[in-house]
């Protein structure tokens, strides 16, 4: 496992930070435009609801240590979320600065560098509670949710343990996240935090079937489900199982954990949301000559947030609007090239494929990005736990599921949100649990 | 034709001393030389009061320090810097080549030695042999020098000050301005006793007594002298409001009101109109010279021409004093006036500075219920601001995602109607602390409510207590 942690050079060096941390002093400048607003809008936008005017007054006054634990307290994933967090379309995207035509407050990078003084400071996750108490929490998936439902209970003096069927905890956290916006090795870090409060964890151990599920029901009080989304949906066009097809999120996973060697050739990515732009890019830092994205719609339906696609353009991305793929053609080696053809809206606002507009585009590797199918079969195996459109059904404010036995979130419970969404849901399960325990067992 | 199109007359007659424009370098650093106040008058600065001159002293090494505020540098400066450590010689002959090569431009010797006639009348005819426009006697210099009888332990003292002052009109044949310390607890005694002593003109302020803090790493006050430190003067934007309080002061007790050089705090050309308003009949500037060089006069001449223009102001004694009688005696404010605060909706960004300053430093009557309803009335009808918090991070809020939640095509920003405080005007008591802390010019108005009272003084409202007319 240690090896996966060895980042190669070259990959740092064709991944550097998005957004590069802040300097002690330019932290302080920008922490002092901050108005400290009543009740603030970014705090409330947040899922997680970090207090962001008290932890930015205490960069501007140099208490960095009680600002991390501020982040911490609301967000336990606070480093990674200030760099991964779509924060356009939520604590920035609130400013009050837009309504003043200013710039909003620089708050992702503000809270990097909080966590990041933090961390140098060898700072640790205070505990909630003095009690040490004999319940014990199973946390399934080690990705956000999962991550946050664990720390909030073990701070609360619970014993947690968290399952996860790969080597390595974070989830896609870890192995999903673009390197120039999160590096594998720091969301390690962080996980490290949760570990030293005493979090167990068991991984490389997949829960499936029926009987481990009992097992588990019959070794720990509560279980917590936060198992994410399943494997990425199929093209279902021929050519498909060819070895160049590589779908988004092992693409990235490969990358990061430096199984990818350098992209050649032309590099087709298929789809237009988030996790499509994190691929392309990659593709094209990686090498690619050249990285298209084509997709069936037009540019006003992607489900890309603005600001990813703006930063794919920047990085030479080309974008095929009314684009769909065919079939994928290949000599015995390679892919050779990939059949498209155009779409058109019809009066009813269909899109339906314009008649001989087939045409073929260069292309050697084909990254399919159209979205993650549930994990239907693992989540119909919990008892009484009931789903609706492939999500687990869960009380909002508790994420209690219909077996009270049963608490989830994260991806599978709300359909595939930021890892902010995660960690609010986890937190919220943590709380609830917390809270039902304590009752029971007084 | 524009109104900018006639120039102003900045000159001044000062007592009898003669400058292109008000604008005075104050004795201090920025005027330790013949080179360096040559290089301010080509600058444009209209006068220069020559760092104080005296017995030769040592000074130590640091000897400035100064305090941040939100990220800014200097909001507050101090030194313990004494007066000029160079020969008395040496600055008399660069004063009189000074004074040969700037005919035009004021030149003050600012004086200060031993509390003897003769060392007076000495000093005083060195200076005007060297050609000075006027003398500055430095009756205020707070630290180091006041140890030794002289500075600020003279300007303390209203029978000492008389004295020197009269000493040196004994001899002297130009104006003399006496510069007042701000460190007694009533300025206008002083400036009564220079006055009684001849002085043709006052000075004000110097320096404030400070620490201007401690490095918390060290526990060492600031600035540091081989591990002690010791008290300094305190000067900067921070002192101004104390500067034209005392110039205020000065200028409206008949019995201390000369012509006074305004000093503190000044950096702009506003800061200059508001102590000429006051009385003030030149400025001076020391501490923004430090921080920014003898080039801010170039924008001190020009915005104060531009104001003047633009108010109509033909030369600086058509404004001096202008605001003076608007100053009166706290007894003396009409007690019926109301002003009640307005917020305006189309300007309001949210911030709800203005809902937390009413809430705890005022008179909570500024409420987040427009949406709700509004409520006028005392502090019990409303949700306070603990409530109202608890109930926004208690809700439940997700990432907005374009293929879960469809079209989140961002709009232009637009305040919240939610996030609009509303003022209850039956509550309000005009305080003016929402409109202070509102960070959006012209948010906020404090707008006038009529009473349809006579206006009532509190000198006249107890007076008629007294008489049992009502209470």
């Amino acid at each position: 496992m240690q090896e996966l942690l060895q980042q190669k050079p070259e990959i740092a060096e064709k991944f550097g930070d998005l957004h590069p941390p802040f300097e002690a002093q330019a932290a302080v400048v920008e922490a002092n435009r901050c108005l400290n607003c009543f009740d603030a809008p970014c705090t409330s936008a947040c899922p997680t609801h970090i207090d962001v005017p008290k932890f930015i007054k205490r960069i501007a006054s140099g208490n960095l240590h009680g600002a991390a634990l501020g982040i911490l307290d609301a967000n336990v994933l606070g480093a990674s979320c200030a760099r991964v967090c779509p924060v356009d379309v939520l604590c920035e995207g609130a400013c009050v600065m837009h309504g003043f035509n200013e710039q909003p407050i620089d708050i992702g990078r503000l809270q990097r560098y909080a966590m990041e003084g933090f961390r140098a400071q060898g700072g640790k996750l205070p505990r909630k509670s003095d009690e040490n108490r004999s319940e014990k929490i199973a946390c399934i998936g080690a990705g956000p949710a999962s991550l946050a439902a664990a720390a909030e209970l073990q701070q609360r003096g619970f014993q947690v343990t968290v399952f996860d069927k790969r080597l390595l905890p974070g989830g896609l956290n870890t192995y999903g996240i673009a390197e120039y916006k999160l590096h594998l090795a720091d969301s390690l870090d962080e996980i490290e935090l949760i570990k030293e409060l005493g979090v167990e964890f068991r991984l490389g151990v997949e829960i499936f079937g029926e009987t481990s599920l009992a097992e588990l029901e019959a070794e720990f009080d509560m279980i917590f489900i936060g198992v994410g989304l399943g494997a990425m949906h199929r093209l279902s066009i021929p050519g498909e199982s060819h070895p160049g097809v590589i779908d988004a999120l092992q693409f990235i996973e490969d990358y990061k954990t430096g199984k990818t060697t350098p992209v050649e050739g032309n590099v087709v990515v298929v789809g237009a949301g988030n996790t499509a732009i994190d691929a392309a890019n990659a593709a094209k830092r990686l090498g690619a000559m050249s990285v298209s994205i084509l997709y069936r719609r037009t540019r006003d339906h992607i489900s890309a947030f603005d600001f990813e696609y703006r930063q794919a353009l920047q990085e030479g991305i080309h974008f095929l609007w009314l684009t769909e793929l065919m079939a994928i053609h290949s000599s015995a080696a390679e892919i050779t090239s990939v059949e498209c053809v155009r779409m058109e809206i019809d009066s009813d606002g269909l899109f339906k494929p314009v008649d001989g507009s087939t045409f073929h585009l260069e292309g050697n590797m084909v990254i399919p990005a159209i979205g993650q199918s549930p994990m239907l079969e693992l989540l119909a195996q919990c008892r009484d736990v009931q789903l609706e459109h492939g999500r687990v059904v869960v009380n909002r404010t508790t994420g209690q599921t219909t077996n009270p036995k049963y608490f989830a979130g994260g991806d599978c419970v709300n359909g595939g949100r930021e890892v902010v969404d995660a960690v609010a849901d986890g937190k919220r399960a943590g709380v609830a649990i917390a809270r039902l325990l304590e009752a029971i067992y007084v | 034709m524009s109104k900018y199109s006639v120039k102003p007359n900045l000159s001044v007659n000062f007592a009898g001393i003669h400058s292109p424009n008000p604008f005075w370098l104050a004795s201090a650093p920025p005027t330790n030389t013949g080179e360096q106040i040559m290089r301010a008058f080509d600058a444009g600065w209209g006068g220069a009061v020559w760092k104080t001159m005296g017995a030769q002293v040592t000074n130590t090494s640091s000897r400035y320090s100064s305090i941040n505020w939100g990220g800014q540098r200097m909001m507050g400066f101090s030194n313990i810097e004494l007066i000029s450590d160079r020969p008395l010689d040496v600055n008399l002959r660069e004063l009189a080549e000074v004074k040969k090569r700037y005919p035009k431009q004021a030149l003050i010797a600012s004086l200060m030695v031993e509390s003897t006639r003769e060392a007076w009348h000495t000093v005083v005819q060195q200076a005007e042999d060297a050609g000075a426009d006027g003398l500055e006697l430095n009756f205020g210099c707070p630290h180091g020098m006041s140890e030794r009888g002289m500075g600020s332990a003279v300007g303390q003292v209203p029978e000492y000050a008389e004295m020197i002052t009269a000493w040196v009109k004994e001899k002297a044949r130009t104006p003399v301005i006496v510069k007042l310390t701000p460190n007694i607890t009533d300025i206008r005694e002083v400036a009564r006793a220079a006055k009684r002593g001849g002085a043709d003109a006052l000075a004000a302020i110097n320096t404030i007594n400070s620490i201007t803090g401690i490095d918390l790493d060290t526990l060492m006050p600031q600035p540091n002298v081989d591990g002690r430190s010791s008290h300094g003067g305190y000067s900067g934007p921070a002192v101004k409001p104390i500067a034209l309080n005392m110039v205020q002061q000065v200028m409206s007790d008949p019995e201390a009101m000369l012509p006074l050089s305004g000093i503190g705090g000044i950096a702009a050309w506003k800061d200059a109109a508001e102590f000429i308003l006051l009385g003030s009949g030149t400025v001076q500037v020391c501490t923004a010279v430090m921080r920014f060089g003898y080039r801010i006069v170039e924008d001190m001449i020009d915005g104060l021409e531009n104001w003047m223009c633009e108010k109509g102001f033909h030369s600086i004694e058509d404004f001096r004093g202008l605001s003076l009688p608007k100053v009166t005696e706290w007894k003396d404010l009409n007690l019926n006036y109301k002003v009640v605060a307005h917020i305006d909706e189309a300007k309001c960004i949210g911030c709800g500075l203005c809902y937390t300053a009413c809430w705890d430093g005022a008179h909570q009557c500024i409420h987040v219920d427009r949406v709700s309803g509004a409520v006028n009335g005392p502090i019990e009808l409303h949700a306070k601001p603990t409530e109202v918090e608890a109930a926004s991070r208690s809700s439940i809020t997700v990432t907005p995602i374009p293929k879960l939640d469809g079209d989140i095509a961002r709009q232009p920003y637009v305040t919240p109607l939610a996030r609009i405080p509303r003022v209850d005007e039956t509550e309000c008591v005009g305080c003016n602390l929402c409109s202070l802390v509102c960070p959006v010019d012209a948010c906020i108005t404090m707008v006038e409510v009529k009473t349809h009272l006579p206006a009532e003084t509190w000198e006249e409202r107890s007076a008629a207590c007294l008489t049992g007319e009502s209470c």
